[in-house]
């Protein structure tokens, strides 16, 4: 953990940003420090000769309104605004934190009390409470800081047990508590650090929160009027705001300054910390080898999709020269275990990739028609329709399925509101589902992935395409609903003669309904033939890996992944 | 949905009554003693005793408070121990500034943050960049010394813009318009800032979510996809932080109306709370927690309206 910290503070110190914030923040921090050796005059003395007096030898930066001058009021208030900024800080840390843990980490009734009263603190304006308190503690700026530092403590307290929430359920944790180690151990090894990140950000922030209501405050001319302050300095400068607007620049660039270093100092941290998450979780893509090409395809005319040399590449090559076709009602099955670039190759024609893909194709040839990929967003929903593997995830959850199915409709083939409504019903009745009208009003949350997938079936054929590009569309099934889910599609496309790609990595689902099947590895396919063919003499060495996986009657090892 | 409300509802009405709670406890912990205040430092004794009585400050604490309380309830919050002006009426005539100030500062930051958050998710590239930059610069710069330096070059420099006063909406809209301008764009800077960045990333992860690419996939125009689908599912957490926003608008108006010469709410905060003026500090308090409930309220209406889960169960 402590190795992670120190990557922390090294990412941190690469960053340019923060290295200037810190050297901000850090002369500021010394020149309020400094303050007595460095102004030549006290901040509170005023001397009528002097008002408003221009920058000279004696006064460097002027004097203001009665004569003080602005360069010691500049250098201690300072002091003034960066001690109740921390004060502030350090009161809300100390309230948030402790709190935050225990009821991240045990919960139940201690959580549910201060959660509830995080959310009512949260709520308070804290301008007026601070005007109250100031009033009452007889403007002693310090004691309004305390104040507002418990006003900020909500803050923290939720990033707090957000994080602890989060990490209590971790292995190890669950581990650490099975092998006996006591509750306060347990937070110190292994929940402290975690949370250590987040509050110093946090406390970056709350750093900047602080000077600017406090500043506020003294600018409403509240606080402490012996003490100088860069929000006194601000009231006096308005003030003068006809006669000698210059009084602004200073104070207005201090808190500026300084809330700007903070600020920008908790966003270096953040990305500092997300850096460390970002490189420990990317997945290793997949490598290609050398380019080749896949087996040759015959084409005499009859073909609904031809698609030669079909690339896409990322950080590197997904899918490397991939070429196949498929006639008018001929179901292609697209095997091949994850990563081995179907689901890329399946997207990649439908158009729907990610912008971070380059997609290139020798050829597309879509119903006779040489296409340009440009084109292809046009087809979409009309002519080419896709069906996902995910059911629930794939329905907007802020629609109604009835406005999900006819939205499409109403656009493509310009249908009433209520033909569109009449026809979904129908599609949703042919699709199996018991009572369409209910599913039709319902909302995705309403109903069962099985009805989902369903549903996103209906909304597939809803415009009478011609081919169905569907993507592992069992996979995320319970067992009993994926057989009648593919008998569904298998007699949808008969009755329609679309012509079909299945993507799966199934050999069973193959046998199931695919005429003919192109085998994918790295990218490439490596076998393609008619269904019976191949399940009787499989040539490629892959094939017949992939077939004896699954005549063991055992998933495929990459079942799980693929679901995950 | 209904019962969602009514929990909200109540929820608003605890937090009004113990904030009024501790402000009155507070409030009676001031070193100083009103009724000398008001009687004046040259009253006698049986003076000042009779102002106490006057006031009802002979009796204990809780018994005042209860008094405060049942008046309260029944839209009666008392006279100002100044004045004599009843705080309703007080209140009444300086809150059409603040809620022109604030509601436009909202309305200002929903519309302008929906916008840029939009654009920068959708186009990237340079737009995105001055929107990060835009973010980090409303933090840094607060709401004051916007109104400071709007007020300097704008109205003083430029003198575009009154740079003070209040004109009332049913006396001019376009004056009213015109002297609410600036204070409503100084607030608004920083809430606009901190929602833009919101809706921009939520509006990235909604864009990549698994359905938007099934709707694409039917052929749903692109205009649709981002405003009608996209922008609906990612404007609840920016909702969320629009309603803590407004937390803080209300806290720079405090500010900002001394900036402007605005007699609002904010300005009567401040007199009343140093003159120790206890029933209108409490008017003010009250009257503020309202407008934050309200606010939450008609945020957590369109929160359920946006959000089919919490709608319909």
């Amino acid at each position: 953990m402590s190795e992670r910290r120190q990557g922390l503070t090294r990412r941190l110190l690469r960053d340019p940003v923060a290295i200037v914030c810190l050297a901000v923040l850090g002369l500021i921090v010394l020149a309020s420090v400094l303050a007595p050796l460095l102004a030549s005059h006290d901040p509170n003395t005023s001397s009528l000769q002097d008002t408003l007096a221009p920058p000279s030898g004696d006064h460097p930066l002027g004097a203001d309104g009665v004569g003080r001058d602005v360069l010691a009021r500049l250098l201690y208030g300072g002091r003034t605004s960066l001690l109740g900024a921390l004060v502030a800080v350090a009161v809300a840390v100390a309230l948030g934190v402790p709190t935050g843990l225990i009821a991240g980490y045990y919960r139940r009734g201690f959580d549910a009390v201060a959660s509830w009263t995080a959310n009512l603190l949260m709520a308070i304006p804290a301008i007026v409470v601070l005007l109250v308190v100031l009033a009452v503690v007889g403007q002693n700026m310090y004691l309004a800081m305390v104040v507002f530092g418990l006003l900020m403590a909500p803050g923290v307290y939720r990033l707090i047990r957000a994080s602890v929430t989060s990490v209590r359920e971790e292995l190890y944790v669950d581990a650490a508590r099975v092998s006996g180690l006591g509750d306060a151990r347990i937070m110190r090894r292994h929940i402290l650090p975690v949370v250590i990140a987040p509050t110093v950000i946090q406390a970056a922030q709350m750093f900047g929160l602080a000077i600017v209501i406090q500043s506020g405050l003294e600018f409403l001319g509240l606080g402490s009027a012996s003490e100088a302050s860069w929000g006194a300095m601000l009231n006096d400068a308005f003030a003068n705001i006809y006669t000698k607007p210059i009084l602004l620049l200073w104070p207005g660039l201090a808190v500026a300054l300084t809330v700007a270093a903070f600020g920008l100092l908790g966003n270096a941290l953040r990305d500092a910390l997300n850096g460390s998450r970002r490189a420990s979780n990317k997945a290793p893509a997949p490598t290609t080898p050398a380019a080749m090409a896949g087996p040759a395809i015959h084409i005499d005319g009859d073909e609904l999709l031809v698609v030669r040399d079909l690339r896409v590449a990322y950080d590197q090559e997904v899918v490397g020269g991939v070429s196949l076709a498929v006639r008018r009602g001929e179901v292609l099955g697209l095997v091949g275990e994850s990563g081995s670039g179907k689901t890329q190759t399946a997207f990649a024609i439908l158009g729907l990739l990610p912008p971070e893909a380059r997609v290139s194709s020798g050829q597309l040839l879509f119903d006779g028609q040489q296409l340009s990929r440009a084109a292809v967003p046009k087809l979409r929903g009309r002519r080419i329709a896709y069906v996902p593997q995910e059911p629930m995830s794939n329905l907007d959850p802020s629609f109604r399925i009835g406005a999900q199915l006819t939205e499409p409709m109403r656009r493509h083939l310009k249908l009433s509101r209520a033909a569109a409504r009449r026809k979904a019903l129908d599609l949703l009745a042919r699709v199996g589902i018991e009572d369409p009208e209910r599913v039709y009003s319902s909302y995705p949350h309403q109903i069962s992935g099985g009805m989902a997938q369903r549903v996103l079936i209906a909304g597939a054929v809803s415009c009478d395409p011609d081919l169905l590009i569907a993507d592992e569309p069992t996979t995320a099934l319970d067992v009993t609903v994926q057989a009648e889910v593919l008998d569904l599609m298998r007699s949808l496309q008969s009755e329609r003669r679309m012509g079909m790609i299945l993507v799966t990595h199934n050999f069973g689902v193959v046998a199931d309904i695919c005429d003919r099947v192109a085998v994918m590895q790295t990218g490439q396919i490596v076998e393609s033939a008619p269904v019976a063919e191949l399940f009787a003499n499989p040539q490629h060495p892959y094939t017949r890996m992939l077939l004896d996986s699954t005549l063991e009657d055992s998933a495929p090892r990459t079942r799980q992944e693929e679901m995950a | 949905m209904i019962a969602f409300l009514v929990r909200r509802v109540v929820a608003g009405v605890v937090l009004v009554l113990v904030i009024a709670t501790l402000t009155f406890g507070l409030m009676s912990l001031t070193g100083q003693d009103p009724a000398r205040t008001i009687a004046g430092q040259t009253a006698s004794h049986e003076q000042v005793a009779q102002k106490a009585a006057e006031l009802g400050l002979d009796r204990p604490l809780p018994v005042r408070y209860a008094d405060w309380l049942s008046h309260a309830v029944r839209g009666d919050l008392g006279s100002s121990w100044f004045t004599n002006e009843p705080v309703t009426s007080a209140l009444g005539n300086k809150l059409p500034v603040t809620l022109s100030i604030v509601l436009a500062g909202l309305l200002l930051s929903a519309v302008l943050s929906v916008a840029l958050g939009v654009a920068a998710a959708v186009r990237g590239g340079w737009l995105d960049r001055a929107v990060q930059g835009l973010a980090i610069l409303g933090f840094a710069v607060p709401s004051f010394l916007v109104a400071l330096l709007l007020a300097l070059v704008v109205a003083v420099k430029l003198g575009w813009l009154p740079a003070t006063g209040y004109v009332p909406l049913e006396q001019s809209p376009s004056l009213w318009t015109q002297s609410i301008a600036l204070p409503a764009i100084a607030l608004a800077v920083g809430a606009i800032a901190a929602t833009a960045q919101q809706v921009r990333g939520s509006m990235v992860d909604v864009l990549k979510m698994d359905y938007i690419r099934t709707l694409r996939s039917r052929g749903v125009s692109e205009r649709s996809l981002l405003f009608r689908h996209a922008l609906r599912n990612a404007a609840p957490p920016a909702l969320t932080v629009l309603s803590l926003q407004f937390i803080g608008l209300l806290s720079g108006a405090v500010v900002v109306e001394k900036v402007f010469g605005l007699t609002g709410i904010g300005t009567e905060a401040n007199s009343a709370a140093s003159q120790g003026d206890v029933p209108m500090v409490m008017g003010v308090v009250v009257v503020m927690v309202l407008m934050v409930v309200l606010v939450n309220l008609l945020i957590d209406v369109a929160y359920g309206w946006l959000n089919p889960k919490v709608r319909v169960s």
